[in-house]
């Protein structure tokens, strides 16, 4: 095996085996366990950075092959599993995937490091911990599969862990809220496995590579395909009308639940779109493009408006993910190149400001145990730096030039107007409609949160300095978020050549 | 006529029914409960060692007369054998704590149990529909006295008799299916019936549809498929623990093999009609046994109710087969080959769960209320985890690998043999099952009274749960090893 190889292994075997020990510990020592836990998922932050491969090699691989495979990974791995099932243990990593896994690990360690100081209410917080890891270990997985039947085994080893970091963690109302979102993502994945089946059938193989730009899928299965795999990602995306789990689980789940959720877990559903139902059937993609679109710049304005009734802080960035999921699939929707790379700077931009913003709503509702917006206000006069790290993260969020949000909604609009025609043109002027309307909330969201005269509850509230596992889970989020915005090639610089190799196979 | 008997072939059914004349004599002469348990546990290993001897070896028949074979050793029914005889062994071991509290009298319990393995080893060689169903009735007897030997308590008994009435009827049926076949084709045995050309019209065709019809019917209650199904539930929950085990497990899957031996063996001429029949079966089966089980408070029967699901998702592959794609063989080999493999990995799981049970209930306790389980996860968290692997395999998600390897191969059965709305049907019940596995799994750990103290786990009922969970764990990470058996 070369290094790449065992490096593949070691990003899923680490969190894994980590998982299995710090569990084991924390009967025994719970914050042994948590602090072992930190340590871990930092080992596995270190290691998922090492698998950067040289992007060159892979420019030039493209360059000389014009009809090479869709994907050109940078390190791969193929070995026998079930051949009975066509299924193979297929891990490799190119430019599409390496942000999301970095993003990953990096929110796992974040997460790990914030909850050795602070575990919420509901059980020993080396077992919350301990689910983080697994659920890492799904999500990396899922980046990482080049074999659809293991694609789906990772995607589904992700939900019941999720469901018991709400339902142990959550808030008052976390049995319904997890149930709820347990039940309804199951609804998504099982129309995945029936979409997954449908082409390994069909096709004979499950390889990710071979199918990428359809392979010999006929018209009819690859439509059929298209609409069940389509379906299964917008649950977990979630796109407009299949966001409803979404609110729930969010105001439910404990901080890191929440950033886990937002930050990754719901990249699960956009990258599955961009690299498996797009990938594996682009005729199913081109003739369904316009009802994706449609639907993709409805959650844009669905998700402003109802954001700008919200009272509750987390709900609202929860409804807030709705309208950014939305720019991410009217990106991927337009099917260009422009178009798939602003939704894969946009879906980072995303896991980094969204990540930070319920973890700055996670700490505003420690310190004043309410979330709700009528009893918040006036943050700036007991709180200044909190509330000017949420108002930071709040301008991020709206797309300021600059700063990460920017370049994804912007791109996914100027991808719209490229594609033209009358349908493209009018779903890129709503969707920047929809942008405005983002501001108009989050501005309005800062006017009721930070500005005014203190609330009863904000004026009562003990003044607080940043504990140092905020600091240090808050402080790469922060810089992340400038840097990207600064210096988009940070994400788009990996992703030029897989991207072009994609777009390549789906006009041929 | 004189026959040369092959008695390499007969090995696995002498072994099974050897046993079981051991027992009774370990009974009579020694008298003590040990050592006919281990008589009998000793004779289920046994079977178990021969039925797999016999099965590496070549295809083997014997009883043949000129239209055929009775007694067909072939590696599916070695599989079978070999299955029955370790559910037979699993279930022996989950009966200990229960013939210590001397609930039931041991030497008839393990006698009763040895004979109804005796009956399923001998229906995986079933090469004609009289074997067959001699075979099926060897296995459910005994079980109406198993069912009912509960002493001083008359859910027991009122369970044996519903089982009793129930199994009758349905035998009956599956005789006046038999005899009305045996008039239109003249022949018993399943090859030459599947040799036999089709009939198009006329008297004898329709007799033959209606054969087929009660053929099926007569089965599909000892399956437990909708609309046949109302017997389970009273049943499982008035049998001692570990009898509700052998129900839902090793009955269940005697069920199957005889409904893949007289549907796809012996009937292919009528596809036409069985297959659609079996797809419509295996619908409402999962559909209804899945709505019912949100509703249930008793543990036995909602995993009685989730039993009855799972043979709509056992059963799917076969129906859609048989009504697609089924005409030519290959296809329906397939189906064949998936519908064992799913009926496995179930028994696996649920024999885990059924042992889950059985460890966290007193000695001689019926299921109970699931209320009554809330905190076991503290009281008792090995059990407890094994149970959730148990419950979650069940439901078809990882950890539980074994269980979403078998939706797996389900769903890919139904879509290569064509019928993609029959997979969409599985896997949205596969949903509406979830909700109440983790119903279960939440009572386990929810917070509130941890009352009463962790009782010790006896031994016996500690290796059968260890055992199952690790042979669930082990074909989780390598189902290849199931599909191989089954020749996927």
């Amino acid at each position: 095996m070369t290094t790449g190889q065992v490096t593949l292994v070691a990003v899923l075997a680490i969190p894994a085996v980590g998982a299995v020990a710090v569990a084991g510990l924390t009967r025994r020592a719970d914050r042994a366990a948590r602090i072992v836990a930190t340590v871990v998922a930092a080992i596995a932050f270190l290691v998922s950075l090492s698998l950067y491969g040289t992007g060159d090699r892979g420019w030039f691989r493209y360059q000389a092959a014009t009809a090479g495979p869709g994907i050109l990974p940078w390190h791969e791995l193929d070995l026998t599993w079930v051949p009975g099932l066509d299924l193979r243990f297929h891990l490799g990593v190119d430019g599409i995937s390496y942000p999301l896994v970095v993003l990953t690990t990096l929110l796992t360690l974040l997460c790990c490091a914030y909850s050795i100081r602070h575990v919420p209410a509901g059980g020993p917080g080396g077992y919350l911990v301990a689910l983080l890891l697994v659920i890492e270990v799904g999500i990396v997985g899922t980046f990482l599969a080049l074999d659809l039947v293991l694609f789906f085994v990772f995607f589904e080893v992700v939900l019941l862990p999720m469901f018991v970091v709400i339902a142990g963690w959550g808030g008052d109302d976390r049995g319904r809220a997890a149930r709820k979102f347990v039940l309804y993502t199951l609804f998504g994945s099982v129309l995945l496995l029936v979409g997954v089946v449908t082409v390994v059938s069909a096709a004979g193989t499950a390889d990710i590579v071979a199918l990428t730009g359809g392979g010999n899928l006929s018209r009819t299965t690859q439509l059929a395909a298209f609409v069940l795999l389509a379906v299964a990602f917008a649950v977990k995306s979630p796109l407009w009308p299949l966001h409803t789990w979404l609110p729930d689980a969010h105001t439910q789940a404990p901080t890191v639940g929440s950033v886990i959720l937002a930050g990754v877990l719901l990249k699960m559903g956009t990258y599955g779109i961009i690299r498996v139902a797009v990938g594996v059937a682009p005729e199913g993609a081109r003739w369904a493009a316009p009802v994706l679109g449609v639907l993709a710049v409805a959650a844009v304005v669905v998700g402003s408006l109802v954001c700008l009734r919200q009272t509750d802080l987390k709900r609202l960035i929860a409804y807030s993910s709705v309208g950014h999921m939305g720019f991410v699939l009217l990106g991927v929707a337009t099917l260009t190149a422009t178009g798939i790379e602003a939704a894969l700077i946009g879906n980072v931009a995303h896991g980094v400001i969204t990540g930070l913003l319920f973890f700055l709503a996670g700490a505003i509702k420690d310190r004043l145990h309410t979330g709700s917006l009528t009893e918040l206000g006036g943050l700036r006069e007991r709180m200044p730096a909190l509330s000017g790290l949420f108002a930071f993260a709040a301008v991020a969020s709206l797309g300021l030039p600059g700063l990460a949000g920017f370049w994804g909604e912007a791109f996914a609009v100027v991808a719209a107007l490229q594609r033209g025609g009358p349908l493209w043109t009018t779903l890129a002027v709503v969707a920047a409609v929809g942008g405005a309307l983002t501001a108009a909330y989050f501005l309005r969201l800062l006017r009721r949160l930070t500005h005014g005269p203190a609330s009863p509850v904000v004026a009562a509230a003990p003044a607080s300095r940043f504990g140092a596992g905020e600091l240090v889970a808050w402080s790469p989020l922060i810089v992340l978020a400038l840097a990207v915005g600064l210096v988009p090639a940070l994400v788009i610089g990996f992703a030029g050549a897989p991207v072009e190799a994609l777009t390549g196979v789906l006009d041929r | 006529m004189t026959q040369t008997i092959d008695h390499v072939a007969l090995l696995p059914a002498y072994l099974a029914a050897g046993t079981a004349v051991l027992v009774l004599l370990a009974d009579l002469l020694v008298g003590r409960r040990g050592p006919t348990l281990a008589v009998a546990m000793i004779g289920a290993a046994g079977t178990a060692v021969g039925a797999v001897l016999v099965g590496r070896g070549a295809d083997r028949e014997t009883f043949c007369t000129f239209d055929g074979c009775s007694w067909l050793a072939t590696s599916r029914g070695a599989l079978v054998a070999t299955v029955f005889a370790v559910l037979t062994l699993g279930v022996l071991l989950l009966s200990g704590p229960l013939l210590r509290a001397g609930a039931v009298p041991a030497g008839e319990y393990c006698f009763l149990l040895a004979c109804s393995m005796t009956g399923g080893v001998v229906l995986g060689a079933a090469g004609d529909l009289i074997t067959l169903i001699v075979a099926l009735e060897t296995l459910t007897i005994p079980l109406y006295i198993l069912v009912g030997l509960r002493r001083r308590t008359v859910a027991s008994a009122e369970a044996a008799m519903t089982f009793f009435l129930v199994s009758v009827v349905a035998t009956a049926v599956t005789l006046l299916g038999a005899a009305l076949l045996y008039a239109v084709r003249g022949t018993l045995h399943l090859a030459t019936l599947a040799a036999a050309p089709a009939l198009d019209a006329g008297a004898e065709a329709r007799l033959g549809r209606v054969a087929v019809v009660l053929l099926l019917a007569g089965l599909a209650f000892k399956v437990a498929a909708v609309p046949l199904h109302a017997w389970a539930p009273a049943t499982y929950d008035g049998a001692p623990l570990p009898v509700a085990a052998y129900l839902s497990t090793a009955s269940k899957l005697g069920g199957v093999v005889a409904v893949i031996a007289v549907v796809v063996d012996g009937l292919g001429p009528w596809l036409a009609v069985s297959g659609p029949a079996l797809a419509v079966l295996a619908v409402l089966t999962m559909t209804v046994g899945n709505l019912v089980a949100l509703r249930q408070t008793r543990m036995v029967r909602l995993l009685a109710w989730s039993s009855v699901a799972q043979a709509g998702y056992i059963l799917a592959p076969l129906g859609a087969a048989a009504a697609i794609a089924g005409r030519d063989a290959d296809a329906l080999s397939v189906a064949v080959a998936a519908t064992v493999a799913y009926a496995v990995f179930f028994v696996v799981l649920e024999l885990a769960a059924f042992a889950s049970v059985v460890a966290l209930r007193p000695p001689d306790a019926d299921g109970g209320e699931i209320a009554a389980y809330r905190g076991a996860g503290r009281r008792h968290p090995v059990v407890a985890a094994a149970f959730v692997l148990a419950l979650v395999g069940l439901a078809g998600l990882p950890p539980g690998l074994a269980g979403l390897f078998a939706k797996v191969v389900v769903v890919r059965s139904l879509l290569d043999g064509g019928a993609g709305w029959l997979a969409v049907v599985v896997a949205l019940n596969a949903v509406v099952g979830l909700a109440y596995y983790l119903r279960v799994c939440g009572t386990l750990y929810a917070a509130g009274e941890a009352a009463g103290t962790a009782r010790r786990v006896p031994w016996t009922v500690g290796l059968a749960l260890a055992g199952a969970t690790a042979v669930a764990v082990v074909v989780g990470f390598a189902p290849q090893t199931v599909l191989d058996a089954v020749q996927l």
